[in-house]
Order: structure tokens, then C-alpha cells, then sequence
């Protein structure tokens, strides 16, 4: 067993775990009950299950053929912008109010999402202030 | 002679970034995409010095690797933790808790890492701030008591960030 082989086995065990983890991130999606608790699988398929993708594929462009760092990029990309995109939802899904209401905040006054505004949005109601 | 350094490059260490990702992203360093990237890099924090008007203080790159390493490795054994969670337990068993947290740090980069590390790491999402920035509010998908949580992200990650930023 040469070199090439060792770095084709750990290039398909990174495919696979990676595979697996998008996997279960979907069957998160699809099993899970509330919005709330649905946000949880698809953020989680995005760190480990395209992190080990990109790794298969960093070691595989540098073991046949030329080297390419672009995979860090997009992770870097992937990891800063996920948690945005997973702030907007979980907002949304306190407006809605389908998830049961979030506790008091310890100091101040109120959730910024819930303070009340002069704007509003149609369709969403204005949180009742308590 | 500082005021003309800062109008010309508001965010030296930021300019060093672009062109790092710039020769990243054009796949090869040559003399073209280094001016290139130097050229970004000079426009870009120019015209985006308006919403960014503080520089960064230094930090300790020690620690902020340490930091980086810990991350990644709760991402790696929460991941398996959580797909444990979603496979096994059925829906009405699992404990999703709000949890507010309220917080020591007060610097707006470092409250930014924290959210996001805690939406990073599975199992636990950032949903809001408290009107003022001194609580956040995380959803845990699965916990058997919102201490736990609070604690275990307080310990864990705020006091090391707490020691980088302030």
C-alpha cells in the first residue's frame, strides 16, 4: 500500500462523513416539529457536513493535481454568513409566536426583535409589550 | 502625518486580509494579482470606513488560535452529539429550552463572535439580543436545564473572549 492509496482512503472517509452529516441535517429538517428546533439541522449540516466535503476535496486537488486553497474561503464565507441567515429565521419565528414565547431578558428591557416600533410590518402583528 | 495614514488606509490589517483572499480566490500568486489585491485593498476599506469608523484593537494571536482550535473541536463532538439527538429521540422527548444569557462583554466584535460561535457550535442557535446588548437569547435543541447551557457557554467561551477583546 503506497502513499496514493492512504490519501485516496481518507479522501473517501471525508466524503462519507461529510455525506452523512448533510444526511442527517435533512432528516432533521424533515422530522423535527417546530420552527425553532427545525433551525438547528441545517446549520448543523453546514459546518461539518461541507466542512469535511471541503477537506475531501482541498486534499484531493492537492494530491492529483494542482493545489487549491479556495476551499478556506468558502468555509470562512460559510461560517460567518450562517449564523446571519439562522439570526433572520430565528426572528421570524419569534414574530410568529408558533414556538413558545421566550423567557424575560435578565437586564434590560426586552428582546430587541419584540420591542415595540413606530413601523408596521403588514401581515406581522405588533408584539403585545407585557 | 497619522491623519493622512488613516484617510489613505483606515484598516491596514483589513487591506492585508483582501489581498490574501484576493490571491485566494484568483487561485496563484503573480505580480498582477498582488496589485490587484493591493488595489482592493486599498479601495475597499476607503469605502467602507464610514460604517466602521473604530479601528480594532490588537489582539493576541495565541489565544485567538487556542480559541479557533476549541471551536472547532465542539463543533466536531456536538455535531455527533446533536445527529445522535435528531435520530434517536423522538420529537415530545426532546427538551428545547430558551435560554437568556446575560452578558459581560461589552464590545461589539466580541458580542458578534460569541452569537456566532453559539449558532456554530450544534445544538444551541443565537435567535435575538436584549434591547439594550446586555442579554442574549439561544434556543437549545435538546437540554436538560437552561443553566446548564448558560453556564457551559459562559465558562467555556465568553471568559476567553472576555480575555481577548477587554
Amino acid at each position: 500500500m503506497n502513499v496514493t492509496d492512504l490519501v485516496e482512503i481518507i479522501i473517501a472517509v471525508a466524503l462519507v462523513i461529510g455525506a452523512l452529516f448533510t444526511l442527517v441535517g435533512s432528516i432533521g429538517l424533515l422530522k423535527l416539529d417546530t420552527a425553532m428546533k427545525r433551525l438547528h439541522a441545517p446549520t448543523k449540516a453546514a459546518t461539518l457536513g461541507i466542512g469535511s466535503l471541503l477537506v475531501a476535496s482541498m486534499l484531493h486537488s492537492f494530491a492529483f493535481g494542482s493545489g487549491s486553497l479556495k476551499e478556506i474561503l468558502i468555509m470562512v464565507f460559510l461560517f460567518v454568513t450562517a449564523p446571519i441567515s439562522a439570526n433572520f429565521i430565528a426572528k421570524v419565528a419569534i414574530h410568529r409566536g408558533q414556538d413558545m414565547p421566550p423567557p424575560e431578558p435578565p437586564k434590560d428591557q426586552n428582546w430587541a426583535t419584540l420591542n415595540p416600533t413606530d413601523e408596521t410590518v403588514p401581515g406581522i402583528e405588533a408584539p403585545a409589550k407585557t | 502625518m497619522t491623519k493622512v495614514k488613516r484617510s489613505f488606509l483606515p484598516h491596514p490589517f483589513l487591506t492585508a486580509i483582501l489581498i490574501v483572499v484576493w490571491c485566494l480566490l484568483s487561485g496563484g500568486i503573480s505580480l498582477g494579482t498582488v496589485v490587484f489585491g493591493a488595489i482592493l485593498g486599498i479601495l475597499i476599506p476607503q469605502a467602507t470606513a464610514a460604517y466602521w469608523p473604530d479601528a480594532p484593537r490588537a489582539v493576541g494571536l495565541f489565544k485567538v488560535t487556542v480559541y479557533v482550535l476549541i471551536v472547532v473541536w465542539d463543533i466536531i463532538v456536538a455535531n455527533v452529539v446533536v445527529a445522535w439527538v435528531v435520530l434517536t429521540k423522538r420529537n415530545r422527548d426532546m427538551k428545547s429550552v430558551w435560554v437568556a444569557i446575560p452578558l459581560e462583554l461589552r464590545t461589539p466584535e466580541a458580542i458578534a463572535i460569541l452569537a456566532g460561535t453559539i449558532t456554530l457550535t450544534p445544538g444551541t442557535v443565537t435567535a435575538d439580543m436584549s434591547d439594550e446588548g446586555h442579554c442574549l437569547l439561544i434556543h437549545a435543541l435538546d437540554a436538560d436545564s437552561a443553566e446548564a447551557v448558560r453556564d457551559d457557554i459562559k465558562n467555556r467561551y465568553e471568559r476567553r473572549l472576555k480575555e481577548i477583546f477587554e
